[in-house]
């Protein structure tokens, strides 16, 4: 050995920190990793938060989709909301429009922004939205109400297993957030 | 192993060196790993006190159906802190300090690689723990999410003592990452000439493969509270779905950290029961090298095999199979583990002294606790068994059961060496006779409880539950009185008894009783000659 112990141990631990310190970073690696993942393979149900092209694929008239609308209210947003129709059957490839109602009933102006979410996970590819009030903030003054529109159509490439799929909207209040 | 030691008793020379500072200044400023190691374990089993009483508190509650003792927040918040406790401050200091006092008696080395940083990671402890049990007396309670803390539990719903939990999770965390770069540094640097890893002796081994694991997630751990950190304070949305984060992201990074942990404390207590096994069956132990494969096999699963804590969280198919797959795969080395200790057993020359006695229990229980993980490892059983009292019952043959009674055989096989006096044998027995009644009458019909649908977590019952529960509690009480009886012979055993021999187990083996009984202060400052 050329090296004294104490080297010996110095080095140990310098790579031992090294390890701490990767490791610490990968924690943080993960959330990237796991959002590109998750928009590569759809898992976490997340949808594309942006305005799908129109269907150019057909209808596929052989097979019919339960589409299932339901609606939360994270805490302490003073609204109402819900699906207007809670559950519609379609064709993969054919467009639907569906309106969801949020009446503010409150007596302060509230911004409320809707995130959707899948049921199963893997059909968040599939669902395709040309239009949805969850691309936008909703403003709503003091007891104001309004009719929400969301037109969609199932991919017709849906995976043959999935016949149901379920649409969860939650509503957040992001007045402050917003105004900030 | 064979080892043919020449034993430094030049005692002059020990006393020559030994200028102890006295009083309270000895313990805070002592680098003796030997002071270190009996600090460590005198604070986990204080924490383990403290999370015992709040365990007692629990089973009050549940021993009859209806609220009547304490308020649902406050038993949230006894759940939450009892769990804390028990895993970082009772378990893991404990298996630190084992470690502390054995692996450079074991390797030969005069102390730890690195002493300061070894008092600084112990005393670091007590501050966590006391910023911990001080969100006690702040306004909205202690942390009351469950040791998990998934978010958004503690972040947008937190009571106010999400940061208090944070710092105390930060503390512990680096005071852990010290303890296990300690001993990595020592164990591949401090070996005495002749001792090749496959000589060392499988409880260093096993410590060796833990301190990894420690360094490999408590980092990651460190991240996760974090993040929950900002999220709670400074506004950004790594797990709020409203700022375009995702809650169940959470639950990924918190068990990539969590399941490695749960080997963290199981994987010593292996280490220990293969120390012990053998000295009382007077044979070697059976398949050493097949126990070091095993052991690193089952730290690599670890890491694979996260997601079988969030079956019911909507993964897809091929992600249950593949962690459902991975889980049961553990079973594979843990097997050849269990195999091995009864092979060692086997046609041995067994005698039961109180370490074998909790070893064997170990051995028993520790398997039936493994046996309702594979239950749990199972994707579609999982969703009825998820978050019942039937996970309650795995964790707890498996903490208990196993990683506190291997503490037990370890602390009653070293403690004449430790203090130089036998223990106290009939008080010992019975402390192992009631623990092991009180034990499974505890937790053994949490099984039916949790089978029957009784969900965990919850200060209240349906009636039908009431029975078993009140067994349960009764079985609790029983057990944590009998833990008392641990306390009184370890004090009788400090202040006298019957002189320990060097080696007072006659198939012991290992450099640690080639030293005199009670060890010296100073151990091997010549290295000893391995052949």
């Amino acid at each position: 050995m050329t090296k004294t112990p104490d080297q010996n141990v110095q080095k140990t631990v310098k790579k031992l920190v090294l390890v701490v310190f990767a490791m610490f970073g990968f924690g943080f690696a993960m959330v990237p990793l796991y959002d590109v993942f998750c928009d590569i393979t759809g898992l976490n149900g997340k949808t594309a938060n942006t305005a799908a092209q129109v269907n150019d694929k057909g209808v596929d008239e052989s097979r019919i989709v339960t589409v299932q609308f339901i609606s939360h209210l994270s805490k302490g947003i003073p609204w109402q909301f819900e699906p207007m129709v809670r559950e519609i059957k379609v064709h993969p490839g054919e467009m639907k429009l569906v309106k969801f109602y949020a009446k503010n009933e409150s007596s302060k102006d509230i911004i409320g922004q809707a995130v959707p979410s899948v049921s199963p996970g893997q059909a968040a590819l599939y669902f395709q939205k040309i239009e949805c009030f969850c691309f936008n903030h909703q403003p709503l003054k003091a007891r104001e109400d309004v009719e929400m529109a969301l037109q969609f159509y199932v991919d017709p490439e849906l995976p043959e297993h999935i016949s149901t799929l379920t649409l969860s909207y939650t509503l957040y209040d992001v007045t402050e957030s917003v105004e900030s | 192993m064979t080892t043919d030691v020449i034993q430094d008793t030049d005692h002059q020379h020990d006393e020559h060196h030994d200028h102890k500072m006295t009083g309270l200044k000895r313990w805070l400023y002592t680098t003796n790993h030997k002071d270190i190691g009996s600090m460590y374990l005198w604070f986990s089993f204080i924490m383990f006190l403290v999370g015992g009483a709040m365990a007692m508190v629990i089973r009050a509650e549940l021993f009859q159906p209806g609220l009547q003792i304490i308020e649902p927040d406050f038993f949230n918040q006894m759940t939450t802190v009892h769990g804390l406790i028990m895993v970082f401050g009772a378990i893991m200091p404990a298996f630190t300090g084992l470690a502390n006092w054995m692996i450079p008696m074991m390797v030969g080395a005069p102390d730890m690689a690195l002493p300061r940083l070894n008092n600084w990671s112990f005393w670091i402890l007590p501050f966590a723990f006391s910023i911990l049990l001080m969100s006690f007396f702040i306004g909205g309670g202690a942390p009351n999410f469950g040791w998990t803390f998934y978010a958004p539990l503690s972040t947008t719903y937190s009571n106010g003592s999400t940061a208090f939990f944070v710092f105390a999770v930060h503390i512990m965390g680096i005071s852990s990452i010290m303890g296990a770069i300690n001993i990595v540094v020592t164990i591949m640097n401090m070996r005495a000439p002749g001792m090749t890893y496959m000589k060392m002796p499988l409880f260093v081994w096993t410590f060796f493969i833990t301190a990894y694991l420690l360094i490999a997630v408590m980092p990651v751990l460190a991240g996760t509270v974090t993040m929950v950190l900002t999220d709670t304070y400074f506004g950004t949305s790594f797990f709020d779905a409203a700022g375009g984060g995702d809650p169940v992201m959470f639950q990924h990074i918190f068990w990539f950290f969590g399941h490695p942990e749960v080997y963290i404390m199981i994987l010593p207590a292996f280490g220990i029961v293969s120390t012990t096994i053998p000295a009382f069956s007077r044979k070697p132990l059976f398949g050493y090298s097949s126990m070091v494969y095993a052991t690193a096999s089952i730290a690599f699963l670890s890491f694979i095999v996260w997601a079988h804590h969030m079956f019911t969280t909507g993964m897809p198919l091929f992600g249950e199979l593949f962690f459902m797959y991975c889980t049961m795969l553990i079973a594979v080395p843990t097997g050849v583990k269990v195999f091995n200790w009864v092979a060692t057993m086997w046609r041995g020359a067994i005698s039961f002294e109180t370490p074998m006695l909790f070893s064997l229990a170990f051995v028993i229980l520790f398997t039936i606790g493994g046996f309702s993980g594979l239950m749990l490892a199972m994707t579609p059983v999982d969703f009825q068994y998820h978050d019942t009292y039937f996970v309650v019952a795995h964790f707890h043959y498996v903490l208990v059961t196993g990683a506190l009674f291997s503490i037990y055989a370890g602390a009653y096989y070293w403690l004449p060496k430790w203090t130089g006096y036998m223990y106290d044998d009939a008080l010992s027995k019975w402390h192992f006779w009631c623990s092991l009644i009180s034990v499974n009458l505890l937790f053994f019909p949490m099984h039916f409880l949790g089978l029957a649908g009784m969900p965990r977590r919850i200060p209240d019952y349906a009636l039908q539950f009431a029975d078993f529960n009140k067994w349960v509690s009764i079985g609790g009480f029983a057990f944590g009185l009998s833990q008392l009886i641990f306390l009184a012979v370890v004090i009788k055993c400090i202040k006298g008894g019957k002189k320990a021999e060097a080696k007072p187990w006659d198939g012991a083996e290992g450099l640690e009783w080639t030293v005199p009984s009670p060890a010296p202060y100073h151990t091997f400052e010549k290295p000893p000659k391995i052949d």
